[in-house]
């Protein structure tokens, strides 16, 4: 399964190379042209297979593929690693933790004070992770050189796996965010539309939207889509408060969010089609969260732009978990959305 | 034996307090070729007896050595909607399992997350703070019709952790405490088979520590034994622990001394150690030790006891981190002290 591929794949913020090999070969015959940017988007054109009037629309559809993740920025005294974060993190779900680092794969873990040893104050904080160092077993700096560089890489070393088969079709990954939105891109492009479109898998998105600013600036698109994983917060509350999204109810539709506010337009487009096709659908009941649709929509004189996206319980941690069939009704509304598209908007 | 594969094996079994079965099995197919006689008694306890060769006439002399094959966990307690709601088995620090992947044991093994939300619905103020325990849940991915079938109050949940080798002859995972001790009672029964030993040696994989030193007070009173030896895990030097607190990595054992220590015991292993060019270091313990050596001492009419701890990082948490040259020296130590025993040695415990 492609998206296993992807999850398992490691690629941080600027080190996206991995995951878009993976996904060139996986295009490999749905698409005109490829080719990779100098941020090192991977950037696809599948021309329009169905008859169009005058001009073809340019339609972009955009997922991210780097991940949330760290660089190793240091190395102690007693050859532990010291690390910065890329991307949002919570610093409280670091404790405890295996990760991998750089190209030879490292392993290391992320350990913690016993609890034998902490005061009941200690105890009742959050934990202090200002020196918190990675552990990969080296016991001297120039021990440790030999294994890290700095500038490496780190992910969590998190393995994809499909949960107990239930009525979701649920599974467990890290990297939900965003490598369902690549896997949902990469189904798109085996279906036929009156539009060109454009396929990009872009990089840097953790960081501040930086590949997607880039490739919308070359390709120049009338609109644009933006496939995410995206926040779904769903467990029980005894507040009043959003989930943003849920589990299972299908692709989320974002009108705003921290970074843009859609076109009405697409919203509509989005809805309409879910409706005609009897498509479960939601909409992201958050202003919460950015994605590459702010960057896209600002771009050259302005793109009309939307964001879907599919839930993802735990994003921004080491194992994530989403349900399969809103991936796939994700797929369904992208496709039937996109064939819905000629002409003009 | 290769020991790396055996901690593997040993770490990634399941046997949470009270429930050892798993773990059992385990260490019990890894020594039945290296003792005699096997029973499992009424409390879980697996007790291993080596017999020694006892010259005619001589009497019966025994040596119990302890070490627990219980590990911390969680227990469900309750549903709320299509989450879990748990509690701790033994000194879990909820902090550390925020996003850890779990197994719970339901009607069949399901693999599960302990959720954690994302930071970008999360104020300032609930960044600072740890997560409250009654905002914690297990996520298997059912539905909340689903999970009943499944999932009943009481089943367990384990730490799902690989184990991985480190650099350097490092290993680290989940339940290294004190499966590190177990797979160190192997490396003794297995330099045993060489030595020449006359006491009996009867190694426990001990049942219900965490919640208790259980396992081991019934089975020191079961074995009656003439002195014992407990090997549990110790705080190894590790950042955030500063050296008065712990001892060091590739250390070899610390040999514990106190109240809850034999001096005379202490004094073999020590004497032992040194004889052998064995890596050892000394940990005082000025009261509880809180290993199952504080429990047998005090078993039937006393029980000559000592304490080797084997250096260990990051404690109760599923990342656990060991030396491996710490296992093999502790197993080493208390083979070659077991085959120096005798009756001088009896004699010496009352004076």
């Amino acid at each position: 399964m492609l998206l296993q591929q992807l999850s398992d794949a490691r690629g941080v913020s600027g080190h996206e190379l991995e995951v878009r090999a993976l996904i060139a070969e996986a295009v490999h015959g749905l698409v005109d042209e490829q080719h990779t940017d100098v941020l090192g988007n991977l950037i696809c054109l599948r021309r329009a297979r169905r008859p169009v009037q005058g001009q073809a629309l340019r339609v972009m559809v955009a997922a991210h593929m780097d991940e949330i993740g760290f660089l190793a920025t240091g190395i102690n005294k007693d050859g532990t690693v010291r690390f910065g974060k890329v991307g949002g993190i919570d610093d409280r779900i670091l404790l405890s933790k295996q990760v991998v680092i750089g190209e030879s794969a490292v392993p290391g873990v992320i350990g913690y004070r016993p609890i034998h040893l902490l005061s009941a104050k200690e105890r009742r904080s959050a934990p202090d992770l200002s020196h918190a160092a990675i552990d990969i077993g080296a016991t001297s700096k120039e021990a440790a050189e030999k294994l890290v560089k700095l500038g490496d890489q780190i992910t969590f070393r998190t393995s994809f796996q499909p949960l107990e088969p239930g009525a979701q079709r649920c599974v467990k990954g890290k990297a939900l965010d965003d490598r369902a939105g690549c896997a949902t891109l990469v189904e798109l492009l085996g279906h036929d539309y009156a539009i060109d479109l454009y396929a990009v898998f872009t990089t840097q998105e953790e960081v501040g939207l930086r590949g997607a600013k880039v490739a919308a600036s070359a390709i120049a698109p009338d609109l644009a889509f933006v496939l995410e994983g995206t926040i779904c917060d769903d467990l029980p509350k005894k507040e009043d408060l959003s989930h943003v999204t849920e589990l299972g109810k299908g692709p989320a539709i974002t009108f705003m969010d921290r970074s843009f506010i859609a076109d009405r337009r697409l919203v509509d487009l989005l809805v309409k089609t879910a409706q005609a096709e009897s498509i479960p659908y939601q909409f992201k009941k958050a202003a919460a969260g950015g994605t590459d649709a702010g960057a896209i929509q600002l771009s050259r004189e302005g793109v009309p732009a939307v964001t879907v996206a599919v839930p993802c319980r735990n994003i921004h941690a080491p194992v994530s978990i989403l349900s399969l069939n809103d991936l796939d009704n994700t797929v369904k509304l992208m496709v039937a959305a996109l064939q819905r598209l000629e002409g003009s908007l | 034996m290769d020991l790396v594969m055996h901690l593997k094996q040993l770490t990634m079994a399941t046997g949470l307090s009270g429930y050892e079965a798993g773990a059992r099995s385990v260490i019990q197919q890894a020594w039945q070729p290296l003792a005699d006689d096997f029973r499992t008694d009424a409390l879980g306890n697996l007790i291993a007896l080596k017999r020694g060769t006892r010259p005619a006439g001589a009497a019966t002399r025994a040596v119990l050595l302890a070490a627990h094959m219980d590990e911390i966990g969680l227990m469900i307690t309750g549903y709320e909607g299509a989450f879990l709601r748990f509690t701790r088995v033994g000194g879990v620090d909820l902090r550390t399992i925020l996003g850890q992947e779990v197994t719970v044991h339901g009607r069949r093994e399901l693999a599960g997350v302990v959720s954690s939300r994302p930071p970008h619905v999360l104020s300032e103020e609930e960044r600072s703070a740890p997560v409250p325990a009654d905002k914690l849940f297990i996520d298997v991915g059912l539905t909340a019709d689903e999970l009943p079938e499944l999932v009943q109050v009481g089943d367990l949940v384990s730490m799902r952790r690989e184990t991985i080798e480190l650099a350097e002859g490092y290993l680290s995972g989940k339940a290294m405490d004190d499966r590190a001790g177990v797979a160190s009672l192997t490396v003794c029964l297995e330099e045993l088979q060489r030595l020449h030993h006359e006491w009996d040696v009867y190694a426990v994989a001990t049942t219900q520590e965490e919640v208790g030193l259980k396992g081991a007070m019934v089975s020191a009173y079961g074995t009656a034994p003439t002195a014992a030896i407990a090997v549990d895990v110790g705080f190894g030097a590790q950042p955030g622990v500063s050296e008065e607190e712990a001892i060091e990595m590739d250390g070899g054992p610390s040999i514990a001394i106190g109240p809850n220590i034999h001096p005379r015991l202490y004094e073999a292993l020590v004497q032992v150690a040194t004889a052998h060019e064995l890596k050892y270091q000394i940990e005082v313990a000025p009261g509880q030790t809180g290993t199952d050596a504080w429990a047998i001492q005090v078993a039937r009419e006393g029980i000559p006891s000592a304490l080797l701890s084997v250096p260990l990082r990051y404690m109760h948490t599923s990342v656990e981190t060991l030396c491996l040259r710490d296992v093999q020296r502790t197993g080493r130590l208390m083979a070659l002290t077991i085959s120096a025993l005798d009756e001088a040695f009896v004699a010496s415990l009352t004076q």
